[in-house]
């Protein structure tokens, strides 16, 4: 009998892998040519790309910054490189980007709109980074629905003031009674009490000039810091009338969409009825017939000399549009919770409002986020309609460009520019609602 | 019922909305501009240039109307409107005046309670083919694919010209001229036609326009005029020989470089001297001063200077007088007498 051990006594030391499955090869042969038929599919994708992007980036980039017009830019190309084709005519962009994003509101005033975003981002900040913006920006959120407005439109301060102070009013008065119904409505009551108050006697500078004093009287509310020279609605266009309907209708439909939701399925028969049949008749006609009777059917029917602003008329149907959409998205995340949920709001004594509050929009919500979010981008892209009633949104103010003779004939490089800013703030959008359903992921897995 | 409801409203509202516009002239010198309607952008007729500036064919009526009624032809708002928007903007007393390459029409003159004051451009469907394709006249077009734009007077114009001649077409249904100038360029299409005016301006965008040709028959009548509203004939007045003034001054020889000279004292054409205001007082009889015309032409030049600036054979749209010459030249351009 021998004693030979099979039995290995040392372990091998540990060696590298072998080098083509490390590295760039190793994750190459992984992932692009693990096997003849994915190594066709890689070459052939390769190929299309490569087809695409050597037209696309060709003519992007060898390109003309600087002319004046299409007839010029056609000149420096044959110049250039002997053939128009396949080259970009930016100089319209360069001519025209102003434009674009302001429509024709008054060069000099650029930084109100500019202002009211960068305002805009600080409304937003605490809502949408609640755990890194310091909650103090939360006033800024409450004062943005009225400062927006007048830095956009101008005027006197005390307009913006006068509204705030209505709901200020409204809540004030609505708390006082007990219970929910005649709060609600004596809070209204007061509120239009107030305004009809503050706006039929345009007293109030003098008013509040006398009762501040003698010392602040001289500073006239008439004047710079509370007076803003008045931009006309018709002024309004290009990406920037994009954006504050986009955002309006954004900011308003999802606060009314849960309501319309909750409506929808309530027991109070009243309730329930004026909800559905809001959505339904929303959902069922087309947002641009909307926009035609925002246009010229309440043209028709309003009294003459009616000073109905087209843009708020826009804004209210888009806004109302989106309201039924986000209505029955955030109806599909009631419907995702278990009834063990709202029986178990129910045994701790919650009310309806606390039950909704505490446990029940948490979680709907969080299920609706990416329904949610698509409804906004949807939206947002729908607003670009309103060309079609004469608006100068991007899309209107092309077809304006293309009217000046200098411009006439030129068509992608427009498109490409204005499908540049959407795709920015709808990728934005995007990637948002991503980093907020990571954040708000509580399975374990 | 419900509809006899609609159109109760509908009739009160035009009621309302001629009442309130029988003071349009007192509305406008109020207000201290005037609104006008144009185009949302037509090449030569209406565009703004880079800073917002409006300018083109019709907007130099609108200005030589504010000229004429408030003495300044920068207060004007122009209120850009579609094809699907201008008449209600138009009726519901959002502009004041609508001067936006609009056809006069029975059904628009009559039905729609509109009032043409005039014609300021005679316009007429034209066809446009590449020269390769080798077509002398539109009726060796049987069997063509032709783009044309939906929903317009155009549309129908082409289905009867093609059923006159007995010949077929296949239509390629596109919405813009911008959309069109595209699909013609990459040859979805055989033939492309609009108002000849438009197909001039499309033509002179090309990068060869030498390659495409205009082919010389014109399908249908395309009067093209500023609008008011029905009603205020006051103000349909005012309009009307605004107009009418900026075609007699080219006719009698008054430009707005001797505008000037000419109205300083009387002359020894009697025409002129009512027109420019030193003699008589026609202003008195349309409500305005006596120096509305000499403001009128001094705003943008005569009807001529206008469309020499504008859409002549100088400018990149190149059109030809053609009809729109003065009668003393072959055109159809023709003012009443100013007496």
């Amino acid at each position: 009998m021998s004693d030979t051990s099979f039995v290995r006594t040392e372990m091998l030391a540990e060696q590298d892998p072998p080098p083509t499955s490390v590295g760039v090869i190793g994750w190459l042969r992984a992932n692009l040519f693990p096997n003849w038929w994915n190594a066709v599919l890689t070459v052939l994708c390769l190929a299309a790309i490569w087809y695409v992007l050597s037209g696309l980036l060709g003519w992007t980039l060898r390109s003309v910054w600087t002319a004046g017009s299409l007839s010029e830019c056609r000149e420096v190309m044959i110049a250039t490189w002997g053939s128009t084709h396949g080259h970009a005519c930016w100089g319209v962009i360069n001519d025209r980007w102003l434009q674009l994003l302001f429509g024709f509101y008054p060069p000099e005033l650029y930084y109100r709109p500019i202002l009211a975003l960068l305002l805009l981002i600080a409304a937003l900040a605490p809502v949408l980074f609640a755990d890194k913006v310091s909650p103090r920006f939360l006033y800024v959120t409450a004062a943005y629905p009225f400062l927006m407005p007048w830095l956009m439109w101008g005027g006197s301060i005390w307009t913006p003031v006068g509204v705030a102070a209505g709901f200020a009013v409204a809540y004030l008065v609505g708390r006082a009674p007990r219970g929910a119904v005649p709060g609600l409505v004596l809070g209204i009551l007061s509120a239009i009490v107030w305004w009809m108050a503050w706006f039929g006697f345009p007293v109030q500078a003098e008013v509040l000039a006398a009762g501040l004093g003698e010392g602040l009287a001289a500073i006239s509310p008439d004047t710079a810091p509370f007076w803003l020279e008045t931009v006309e609605s018709r002024k309004f266009g290009g990406f920037m009338l994009s954006v504050m309907i986009g955002v309006v209708a954004i900011g308003c439909s999802l606060p009314l969409g849960i309501l319309l939701a909750l409506g929808r399925q309530s027991n109070m028969l009243i309730v329930k009825a004026i909800c559905v049949g809001f959505i339904e008749f929303i959902r069922g006609v087309p947002l641009i017939t909307l926009l035609f009777v925002a246009s010229t059917l309440l043209n028709i029917f309003l009294p003459p000399g009616t000073n109905f602003d087209i843009i708020l008329r826009v804004m209210i149907m888009v806004t109302l549009f989106a309201a039924a959409y986000m209505a029955e998205v955030i109806r599909g995340g009631l419907a995702g919770l278990p009834t063990g949920q709202y029986e178990g709001a129910d045994s701790l004594g919650l009310n309806y409002w606390q039950a909704q509050r505490l446990i029940i929009m948490p979680q709907a919500l969080k299920i609706s986020i990416p329904g949610i979010v698509s409804t906004f981008i949807g939206i947002f892209k729908d607003t670009t309609l309103v060309s079609i009633i004469a608006l100068l949104d991007p899309l209107g103010l092309s077809n304006s460009i293309r009217a000046d003779t200098d411009w006439n004939g030129i068509y992608w490089e427009l498109f490409a520019f204005i499908a540049l800013l959407f795709f920015i703030a709808c990728f934005g959008m995007s990637r948002y609602s991503m980093y907020l359903e990571r954040k708000l992921k509580t399975e374990n897995d | 019922m419900q509809k006899s409801v609609f159109y109760g409203a509908l009739a009160a509202a035009v009621v309302f909305g001629g009442a309130a516009g029988a003071a349009t002239l007192d509305d406008v010198k109020a207000r201290g501009n005037l609104n006008c309607g144009v185009s949302t952008g037509l090449v030569g007729f209406a565009s703004p240039d880079a800073s917002g500036n409006w300018e083109g064919f019709d907007v130099a009526v609108c200005r030589a109307v504010a000229a004429a009624v408030l003495g300044d032809p920068q207060a004007v708002e122009f209120i850009p409107t579609t094809g699907k928007t201008r008449f209600t903007a138009l009726a519901s007393g959002e502009v004041d005046m609508l001067a936006r390459n609009t056809t006069w029409t029975f059904s628009r003159d009559t039905d729609l309670k509109l009032d043409f004051i005039g014609v300021n451009y005679y316009d007429g469907q034209g066809f446009m083919v590449p020269k390769a394709l080798g077509v002398t006249s539109a009726k060796d077009l049987d069997g063509a694919t032709v783009c044309i734009q939906t929903g317009t007077t155009t549309e129908l114009n082409l289905a009867d010209f093609f059923r006159v001649n007995n010949i077929s077409y296949e239509p390629v249904p596109i919405e813009t001229n911008a959309e069109a100038q595209q699909q013609y360029l990459a040859e979805a299409c055989d033939v492309y036609t609009t108002d000849a005016s438009g197909l001039a301006a499309t033509r002179a965008s090309f990068e060869s326009p030498g390659d495409h040709v205009i082919l010389p028959e014109i399908i249908s009548k395309e009067p093209l005029g500023p609008v008011v509203r029905h009603g205020d004939n006051e103000w349909g007045d005012i309009v009307r020989w605004t107009l009418n003034a900026l075609i007699s001054a080219e006719e009698l020889g008054i430009t707005s470089a001797n505008v000037g000279e000419l109205s300083s004292g009387p002359t020894n054409n009697p025409e002129i001297n009512r027109l420019l205001g030193t003699e008589g007082t026609l202003g008195d009889m349309i409500g305005l001063d006596s120096e509305w015309a000499q403001r009128a032409i001094m705003a943008e030049g005569n009807y001529g200077e206008i469309f020499e600036t504008n859409i002549g054979e100088n400018t990149p749209v190149g059109l030809a007088r053609g009809l729109n010459a003065q009668y003393t030249e072959g055109g159809l351009i023709y003012s009443p007498p100013f007496r």
